[in-house]
This record gives structure tokens, sequence and C-alpha cells, in this order.
């Protein structure tokens, strides 16, 4: 069987549940994996074992406490094996993934949501069709979340290797979001509001279901446009973020085109409009026809009595 | 004086519909446009040369024609337009494109490189990374924001906010939309896109490894349930528990 090395996804200093989805992947692959965790604490690759996974390597570094992509890519590629590189399709790790794969001279497939075989199948055109390609030899490959089962945990057999990298970007200052709430790139679950909120006060209406539910507050482009009070970080779709949630729930959004790019692959999508004939109802598993108005506190008490 | 390069892509529109025939989307009846991202992309290059000074040279890797998107950058402000191509190309994979683009960034004399976040028909965003990488030089990804002052520092996404990053030396910088208020072509800018130049270069690229298999419209989802009135919400919050398990 041929090698592959997973990059393991971290978030807040421990490993992010996607990383047993990208074992699963590999062993869709043909490959048997190695996890290397990049790190700056080694004892988080203790949670980094998995059924299939026969080895752990946690590359610890100081390179490793702020994300530079130089000197990731040089430390993960000096202690990771030969093989297939499987890596989280997540801003940050397709970015240190192509440059891993710049540096052995590999090419890069990425957002892979089907596996069969060497073939490989990612949207292209924003979702608006698919692209099956072939491998022939070693790639790297990230791979969205919540398209793979997850491989079950087991005891992980970690070594360590301490590794150093050039850093070459320097954090000056780290701005934290003004609220505490996840942002709509990291989170599982997502309820956005579109022009139809009518105002920007309106958006604490999907706050309250947020908390219910611990979603991230997301928001369209005619939103953010609109209204100072809705930042870009919270746009969803072509200009703004790609999100796979298990749940997108779009209020007072119509669905259209741009939108639909940066969603559309959620597993489970909620409308709320008042317009029947919205294009977003094309695409939600469950529509409810109605304003805003009258559905969000019918809805927000029904996930509230069943939430606690 | 910093020799600029901005990497540019001609994309359908995002508004255009994708017809797929056969196992190929079949883009013949498709409006093209620049890479929306890499309008971005253009605005803080020519926001950089306005600091610093220099020249911002638009360099794209196509056939002829993606002249029209060098022409479309040269009416928005870059000085020069470059295009790599080698008449024996086709369907190159990541790695030949990017060996490509570093090879021709390096004939330029380039001292930095902006490029879009992502391009708009591939979404991969694996370009100004592996650019960088070939050319050992540092990355940042996903930009919203840059300044001048001092050194190219620019906003970033981290997990639970943002960065202000300085950047050490060369770069391939890739640019998101922010709060950029992109500048559009004016009449002058347009006349003299009509009559400028293409210098059209080549570069050596590897074989591809990764090939087209096919191509094909999205999985159709089976069609969803639909409800009249608000009170069909609290049906809904339960199919999100018992049918869906979502929650
Ligand atoms: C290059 C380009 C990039 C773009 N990128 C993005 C992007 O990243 N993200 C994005 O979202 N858009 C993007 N757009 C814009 C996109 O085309 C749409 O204009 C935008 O998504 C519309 O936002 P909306 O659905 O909130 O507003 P609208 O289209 O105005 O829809 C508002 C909806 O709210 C409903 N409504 C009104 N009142 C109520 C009520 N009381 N209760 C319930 N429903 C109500 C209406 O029926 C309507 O369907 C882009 C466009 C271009 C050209």
């Amino acid at each position: 069987m041929s090698e592959s090395v997973i990059i393991a996804e971290t978030s807040k200093g421990s490993i992010a549940p996607v990383t047993a989805e990208l074992v699963s992947a590999a062993i869709a692959l043909g490959t048997s994996p190695t996890v290397v965790v990049p790190c700056t604490d080694a004892s988080i690759a203790d949670g980094a074992g998995y059924d299939g996974v026969s080895r752990t390597i946690a590359v610890k570094g100081d390179c490793f406490a702020n994300y530079d992509a130089s000197s990731w890519a040089a430390a993960i590629d000096a202690a990771a094996p030969s093989g297939i590189i499987i890596a989280a399709a997540t801003p940050q790790s397709k970015d240190v993934a192509a440059r891993v794969a710049a540096r052995r001279g590999l090419s890069i497939v990425q957002d892979v949501v089907a596996i069969d075989g060497m073939n490989l199948t990612s949207p292209i055109y924003s979702g608006k069709a698919m692209q099956t390609v072939s491998l022939s030899g070693d790639a790297a490959v990230s791979v969205r979340a919540n398209v793979f089962p997850a491989a079950s945990s087991s005891a992980a057999n970690v070594s360590v290797v301490d590794q150093s990298g050039d850093v070459a970007t320097a954090v000056q200052e780290v701005i934290a979001r003004a609220s505490e709430r996840l942002d709509v790139a990291e989170a599982n679950i997502i309820i956005s509001g579109g022009r139809g909120m009518g105002s920007p006060d309106n958006f604490s209406h999907l706050e309250k279901i947020a908390d219910v539910l611990g979603a991230a507050v997301g928001a369209s482009r005619a939103a953010v446009d609109t209204w100072d009070d809705i930042p870009h970080s919270m746009q969803v779709g072509q200009t703004g973020k790609t999100v796979n949630p298990n749940l997108y729930i779009a209020v007072g959004i119509s669905g259209a085109i741009q939108h639909l790019a940066g969603m559309r692959s959620s597993k489970y999508i909620v409308a709320v409009n008042k317009d029947a004939d919205a294009p977003i109802f094309s695409h939600a598993d469950y529509g409810i026809v109605a304003t805003w108005e009258e559905a969000l506190p019918v809805l927000e008490s029904a996930l509230s009595s069943m939430m606690s | 004086m910093p020799n600029i390069v901005v990497l540019v892509k001609r994309v359908p529109d995002t508004n255009a519909r994708i017809v797929v025939s056969g196992d190929r989307v079949d883009l013949s009846a498709v409006k093209w446009v620049i890479s929306p991202y890499d309008e971005f992309a253009i605005e803080t290059a020519l926001q950089h040369k306005e600091a610093d000074g220099g020249t911002v040279t638009a360099l794209t890797l196509g056939p002829a024609d993606s002249d029209k998107v060098l022409k479309d950058a040269k009416a928005i402000g870059v000085d020069e337009i470059v295009r790599v191509w080698n008449e024996s190309w086709n369907e190159l994979d990541s790695n030949a494109i990017q060996s490509a683009l570093a090879q021709a960034v390096t004939d330029l004399g380039a001292d930095v490189v902006y490029c879009g976040k992502t391009a708009a028909d591939t979404g991969a965003g694996s370009t100004g990374p592996g650019v960088a990488e070939r050319l050992g030089w540092a990355s940042v990804s996903n930009i919203t924001d840059a300044s001048f002052a001092g050194g190219i520092t620019v906003t970033t996404p981290v997990e639970g906010g943002s960065a202000k990053v300085s950047v050490l030396g060369n770069a391939v910088i890739s640019c998101d939309k922010g709060n950029m208020k992109v500048r559009k072509p004016n009449v002058k800018g347009i006349m003299m896109a009509k009559r400028a130049q293409v210098n059209v270069v080549s570069a050596d690229a590897p074989a591809s490894s990764v090939t087209i298999v096919s191509q094909s419209p999205p999985p159709a989802k089976p069609a969803g349930k639909k409800y009249e009135g608000g009170s069909s919400a609290e049906e809904v919050a339960r199919l999100l528990r018992d049918e869906a398990n979502v929650i």
C-alpha cells in the first residue's frame, strides 16, 4: 500500500475533528497514512491517533506559534515522509498544502468532495459544475469537511521531531473579533441574514438563534454592502467565504448564484423567505415561506425547548 | 523602487450559466472577465506603486484569448502587460502553471507579487502560495487590507479575528475583498489599453501529473420540503433534529 501524509488540522491548541475525516479520505485513496501535527506543544499529538494510522509525528517548532506559510511548509516538508499529502480544505491548510506541494514539485487538487480510486472530484465554477481528475503519482489533496466519515480514535503512537523554520512574516498585532461569536469559516451551523432582514439591528434575532445552536451568524453581500454594521468578515459567497457546514439557515436571502457559490454544498439548507418563488427554495431541504418576523420567534422557541 | 507584478486570470463571468455537454463544460457562450479577486490584487498593486513608486506589470498565463483581460488591467492603470505561453501547452496542472509563472516572475525581476485569493473558476487558491514556494519567497494569503509605510503590512484572517502582519523581504500576497473599493477604468485608460502591446514570453513547464477525467453538472439535490407560514418553523425544527440529525 502506498504511503500518505495527513497534515492534522488544529484549532485552539488541539486536534480539530476534521482530522479524523482525513484519515478516511486517505484510506479511500488506498493509502496508509501517517499523521503529521504542526505544534509548539507536542502533547496535543496524543489526540491524533486513529484506527488505520500506525504513526503520528508531532512536528514541534517555534515557527508554529503563528501562521507563517513559508516556515510552516519548510518544517512540515522536512519532517513528513513522502507520499500523497492530505489536508483539510480550510483556508490555512489549503495554503500550507499548496506550499508543501510546490516544495516537492507536486501538483495539488483542492476541495475534494469525492474519491474513487485515484479519481478525485471537486466543485468548479463555484459549484456550478463538478470536475473529476486522476492522479498519476504523488500529489497534494485538500478535502472538504463533512464529506468523509470520521475514523475512530485510538491510542496515538507519537514520535516528536523538533524543527525550526525561518519565519518570513512578523505578526504586529492580533485584532480579536469584536464579538465572541464563531466565524462562519469555523462553524458547523450557520444562520445568515440578507437584505430581507430590513435593518442591521434585526440581526439580533439571528444572534439569538445562533446562541441556542452554537452557530455562527453570516450575511449576504447585499446586507454587507448596505449596512456598515455588518462586516465583510460575515459575508458568505463568491466574494465572501465559502462554507460547508452541517446546517445553513438562510433568512431573507434571495439565493443569488454568487451567494449559492459560497454555501450550496452545506449538508442541510433551511430557507426562510416571504417570496415563495425565491431561488433559494430550489436549494433548500426545508423551506419556510413566511416573513422572518413570523418565523424566527417560532423557530427560536422550538429550538430552545429542544436544546434545553 | 519596487518592481510589482500582479497575476490576473481570464474566467467566465460569475453570473454565467455553466453548461456541460458530454463530459466537458461548454464555455463557448460565456462572457469572460478578469477573475473578481484579481481586481483587488490590481488595486493593491496600484496602491503599492502610489506609495513607493516603481512599476506594476500584469502577468497572465494563457493563449492569445487572454490578451483581453490584460488590456482590461491596463485600462485600470497597470504599466506593462505580459502573457506567458507556449504553443505546446494544454490542460496544465497546478505544478506546471506555478512553475511557468514563477519563471516568468523571475524573468521580470519582480520584488513583490499580488494575486487574487482564488480564481473564480477553480476556487483553488493554490497559485499564490505555490508560486511563492518556488521563488523561495514569503507568502500571505487572503489579505483584506494593506499599507506601505515602512514596508508592507497586511491584514489577514487568523483564528478568532485578524492579524496585522509585516512582510519581511520578497513576497507573494493574495487578496480578498476586504473593505477595498477598486478603481474602474477611465476613458483615457481605455484608449491607452487599446494601443497597448502585450509582451508574450515563453517558459518551461513540467509534464502534468493530474489529468481531467470528466466534468459534470452538480449532483441534483432531491426536492426539499416547503411549508407555508411562520408556524411551520416548529415542524422544521423537529425535522432538523429527527430527520436531518444536525442539531
Ligand atoms: C461579482 C459578484 C460577486 C458577488 N459576491 C457575492 C457574495 O459573495 N455573496 C453574496 O451574498 N452575494 C454576492 N453577490 C451579490 C448577489 O448577486 C446578490 O445581489 C446578493 O446575494 C443579494 O443579497 P440578498 O439575497 O440579501 O438580497 P436580495 O436579493 O435583495 O433578497 C432579499 C430577499 O429577502 C426577502 N425578504 C424581504 N423581506 C423579508 C422578510 N420580512 N422576511 C423574509 N424574507 C424577506 C425577499 O423576498 C428577497 O428574496 C455578488 C455579485 C457579483 C456581481
